[in-house]
């Protein structure tokens, strides 16, 4: 089994690496774009989901800041041009329509809100949580269940479950089909892209790939309440190799997940460290969904399961 | 007997709320002390408490909002200082279940009692007087309205003192916030007292919708009233169509907590997704009712201080009601990350843009009417300019979120949460303020101290960009909302200067304090004799400063939506005969309802029965008292007014 430690080592590492790299405090200010680049955030992706998602939001920002900026310096130069200090500056006091410029200033936002529309269409059927990415290795299936305040990951094809550890090969697809024990919750991990809620009685969908090893944090970006500040789980994104090596070391693991030692699990506790079952109770994802309601899917991309 | 009430419910054990109450407590014993002693009780009880001016009520919900800013400011000082703390293994100072009642109590009191109570207040004051008229539509009701919205502030903030409050966050999701997850009384007290204060902001709805269909001065026709009074047409039709959605969805879920229904438990078939839909669908309307009214004060003061009329009226008015409309069509966007699939958050997202397009012309026209113009750079303008620079970058990051895919890494994030803060500060709040500083002089009489109004103004917006510039750089550094501690030490440099910036909005705020005693006690040097004292184009810079109770002697006609202005222009002595004015009594109703429906929240939230049932038959009782009284108005004879009026033209030509 693969142990976080120096994994999380590297990773403070690295982060202090990014406070030093300032230069001195004076710097901060010129720093904050600079910043969300080193720190493992959604500007730093590691998937082909993150990293769509980024060139989005550069793409949008880019375009809309083509007009923001000219507003701004805009405004700060009539202002201050039209100061009624200014002798030099023409007075129109009686002005206040023009159908021209009218036309221009409804048409500018209209265009910029065409083209972001474009943006928005696409890039919502093409990073859909629930489609398929598309890759030459079959899909890893994981089962997603939040708990008051944990994470619990259940491989159904394999029969291992893990507890705040997220153990995924890289360049591979993973399926996850996500649902609550309790509360609300929002399944993330910023370096690898889109967040789902996770909600009880219901499943939602998410496909999410890593494309370098590394270690990744997860969160949930949805308050669920006391224990909510330390429901994080840790991602290892290991070779093929290492995760064969992990899950044949994981069959090891003696304690079985079956439904009263869910039941024990389900009790709220906060900050559990990471651990492993050895098995898993068949159909238990599914029995946890239907103990709370209906089932609630997507039609428009059908499941795929391994036969 | 007294329910769930115990001595348990005051917390002796927390030291922060302890002492914040007892502080409290003695400062209002201070205050009462003080009225006692200097027999103001008569004066207030008579011209304030028992108001049914409109005037008089609107400073007072003023009063009210500038008093829960300072509470919401302290919730936001103490979370930020949590933050600047609590990185790596450190835990700070606040434990989570102090800290989630926290920012809790934050959001609900900056958006039902400081954003929606500052904008009721100045829609309050201004629309009669622009409208050219006399008073609202109902205005005993406007007094209920006003008293309801105290009695939610009162009960909100009786839950620091005695129990709890939510640690559900603003919105209260469930399941969360169901019994099974929330058995105490914080939820419970959330949702009595915006139950109660949404009631108020409901009927102040209809008044003022009311007033503004119903009453205006002669010859204002859609096409000539005031862009503040298209705003404020806007907003409340939002709240009437949207605050019962409000009411409804808490309706569903008291019912779930008190009766063991289940519209949105986990169990028993209920569907939290309901709620999560509901309350959005009165939430996004909210943001605009919010902000709508804010626009109509920079139009009216960017024009003003231009010396020049709105570029573009009509295209305001279209972008007005066009963002009116499509408010209710974009409720989704709060959570792309529902999984609602890829046509749905699609044409949401979309949808969500579309509002951008007559927002952006709003900017414009805006940035149109100062050119040409002679500005001068008094403090409202300040305001005006710092709302246009700082809300186009709220807007673009507002508009980025609304592209699903980027949603799906920044929702809930530090990112939204500046965001949000971004377009409510440099919106509702700086509009407010400018509003507040605009209107000053017409509510009192003389004009705030205009070197300390600068001052304000500079520390709120540094301080603004200090606090939420590194917000937008946390979220894209993956910091969620809501958190009471963090790992990542990376993100602590950031945190502290956020902390910075809160403290220079800080001191912008007791520059405030400051401002106001200053100008009370120089107020003589800013006397505003004439009642025009920005040079306005509006009809309530036409009356005296402050305004007679009956607001105009006599209604003159209008011609333009301009009025005060052209009026003005023709140098034009109106002399209409005048004619006695049948004025609303002072009306003690108001009070009498808040009290005892205060009473019965304070019931229902502890299940003291006998209590919530006695305060809401006596609540009914003395409303259906109050309908068969028939000595409701008085009448000011012709004499009063003559005196009034003449007192005003001498100080008028004398200047």
């Amino acid at each position: 089994m693969l142990i976080s430690a120096p994994l999380v080592r590297q990773r403070t590492d690295r982060a202090r690496v990014c406070l030093g790299s300032l230069g001195g405090r004076a710097l901060l200010f010129l720093s904050l774009s600079a910043l969300p680049g080193c720190s493992h955030g959604v500007l730093d992706p590691r998937g082909p989901v993150g990293e769509s998602e980024k060139l989005i939001l550069y793409d949008a920002t880019a375009l809309m800041l083509t007009v923001v900026v000219p507003v701004i310096l805009g405004t700060l130069a009539v202002a201050w041009w039209f100061r009624s200090g200014n002798s030099a500056a023409m007075r129109k006091t009686q002005w206040d329509y023009s159908g021209r410029i009218e036309f221009v200033t409804w048409s500018i936002p209209a265009l910029m809100v065409l083209f972001l529309s474009g943006i928005a269409w696409i890039g919502s059927h093409d990073l859909d949580p629930p489609k398929p990415l598309a890759a030459k290795a079959g899909p890893v299936e994981i089962e997603v269940i939040s708990l008051d305040w944990k994470w619990l990951f259940i491989y159904p094809q394999e029969h291992v479950a893990a507890v705040n550890q997220l153990i995924i090969p890289v360049n591979t697809p993973v399926r996850f089909r996500l649902t609550s024990s309790s509360v609300m919750n929002s399944f993330f991990i910023p370096q690898l892209g889109s967040q789902i809620y996770t909600m009880a009685g219901m499943t939602t969908r998410l496909n999410l790939q890593a494309s370098t090893p590394g270690t990744y944090e997860g969160i949930s970006a949805q308050f669920s309440g006391a224990g909510f500040s330390d429901m994080r789980f840790i991602v290892h994104a290991v070779s093929l190799e290492d995760y064969r090596d992990w899950l044949a070391s994981s069959h090891a693991v003696s304690t079985a997940l079956d439904e009263s030692r869910y039941e024990e699990l389900a009790e709220p506790s906060v900050a559990s460290p990471p651990s492993v079952y050895g098995s898993v109770t068949a159909g238990l994802f599914d029995a946890i969904v239907a103990a709370r309601g209906t089932s609630f899917g997507h039609e428009a991309y059908p499941e795929q399961r391994p036969k | 007997m007294l329910g769930k009430l115990t001595w348990s419910a005051i917390p002796f054990d927390q030291p922060i709320p302890l002492f914040t109450v007892c502080v409290l407590l003695v400062a209002i014993a201070c205050l009462l002390t003080l009225v006692t002693f200097k027999g103001w009780w008569p004066y207030l009880w008579r011209e304030w408490i028992t108001s049914t001016d409109h005037k008089r009520i609107g400073v007072m919900y003023v009063i009210l909002a500038l008093i829960m800013l300072l509470r919401g400011f302290s919730d936001a000082i103490m979370m930020r200082a949590q933050l600047a703390m609590a990185a790596g293994n450190a835990a700070g100072y606040l434990p989570p279940e102090h800290y989630n009642q926290i920012f809790s109590a934050h959001g609900t009191i900056m958006i039902f009692f400081v954003g929606m109570t500052f904008v009721i207040g100045l829609m309050n004051f201004v629309l009669p007087l622009q409208l050219g008229v006399r008073d609202v539509a109902f205005p005993v009701l406007n007094s209920v309205s006003f008293w309801l919205t105290a009695a939610g502030v009162f009960l909100i903030n009786i839950s620091l003192g005695v129990g709890e409050f939510s640690r559900t966050g603003w919105l209260a999701y469930p399941p969360l916030s169901e019994l099974a997850y929330s058995p105490g009384v914080g939820v419970d007290y959330y949702l009595w007292s915006l139950q109660i204060s949404g009631l108020g902001t409901l009927l102040s709805g209809i008044n003022l919708t009311t007033t503004i269909l119903k009453l205006r001065a002669p010859g204002m026709g859609y096409g000539r009233m005031p862009v503040f009074c298209w705003t404020a047409l806007a907003s409340n039709l939002l709240i009437i169509a949207a605050f019962p959605i409000l009411t409804a969805t808490f309706a569903m879920l008291l019912l779930d907590r008190y009766l063991g229904f289940h519209f949105f438990t986990n169990d028993g078939g209920g569907s939290p997704m309901m709620y999560v839909n509901l309350i959005w669908a009165w939430g996004h309307p909210e943001v605009y009712i919010l902000i709508l009214p804010a626009f109509g004060v920079f139009s009216e003061v960017i024009a003003t201080f231009s010396g020049k009329p709105l570029f573009g009226y009509r295209s305001m008015i279209l972008a007005t009601m066009g963002i009116c409309v499509l408010s209710f069509m974009v409720w989704l966007h709060h959570f792309f990350t529902m999984g609602a699939g890829a046509n749905v958050n699609a044409f949401f997202g979309i949808a969500t843009m579309i509002i951008a397009v007559p927002t952006g012309v709003k900017i414009f026209n805006w940035l149109f009417t100062m050119y040409g113009g002679s500005i001068r750079f008094s403090v409202p303008i300040y305001w005006a300019v710092g709302f246009m620079v700082t809300f186009v970058i709220g807007g673009m990051t507002g508009v980025l979120m609304a592209i699903p895919p980027a949603d799906f890494v920044l929702h809930n994030s530090l990112f939204l949460v500046a965001h949000f803060h971004n377009v409510i500060i440099g919106g509702v709040l700086f509009g407010a303020f400018a509003g507040y500083t605009y209107w000053f002089p017409k509510a009192f009489g003389f004009r705030l101290h205009e070197g300390l109004g600068k001052g304000v103004f500079w520390c709120w917006f540094i301080g603004f960009y200090l606090a939420f510039m590194p917000l937008y750089g946390l979220g894209l550094m993956g910091a969620t909302r809501r958190l009471q501690h963090y790992s990542n030490p990376a993100w602590q440099p950031l945190m502290v200067l956020a902390f910075a910036g809160a403290t220079v909005i800080l001191l912008g705020i007791v520059l405030m304090v400051v401002q106001l005693v200053v100008s009370i006690r120089r107020r003589d040097r800013t006397r505003d004799m004439t009642g025009d004292p920005w040079n306005g184009r509006t009809l309530e810079w036409s009356t005296s400063s402050p305004p007679p109770s009956w607001n105009f002697a006599a209604l003159s006609t209008v011609s333009s939506p301009d009025a005060f202005w052209s009026r003005k222009q023709q140098r034009t002595a109106i002399a209409l005969p005048l004619r006695s004015i049948t004025v609303p009594k002072r009306n003690a109703l108001g009070v009498q309802v808040a009290f005892l429906v205060t009473l019965m929240g304070f019931g229902l939230v502890w299940h003291i029965w006998w209590m919530a049932v006695l305060g809401l038959v006596s609540a009914l009782a003395v409303s259906l008292r109050n309908a068969w009284r028939v000595d409701l108005e008085e009448t000011i004879p012709v004499s009063v007014l003559t005196a009034h009026e003449d007192i005003h033209a001498t100080r008028v030509t004398r200047i």
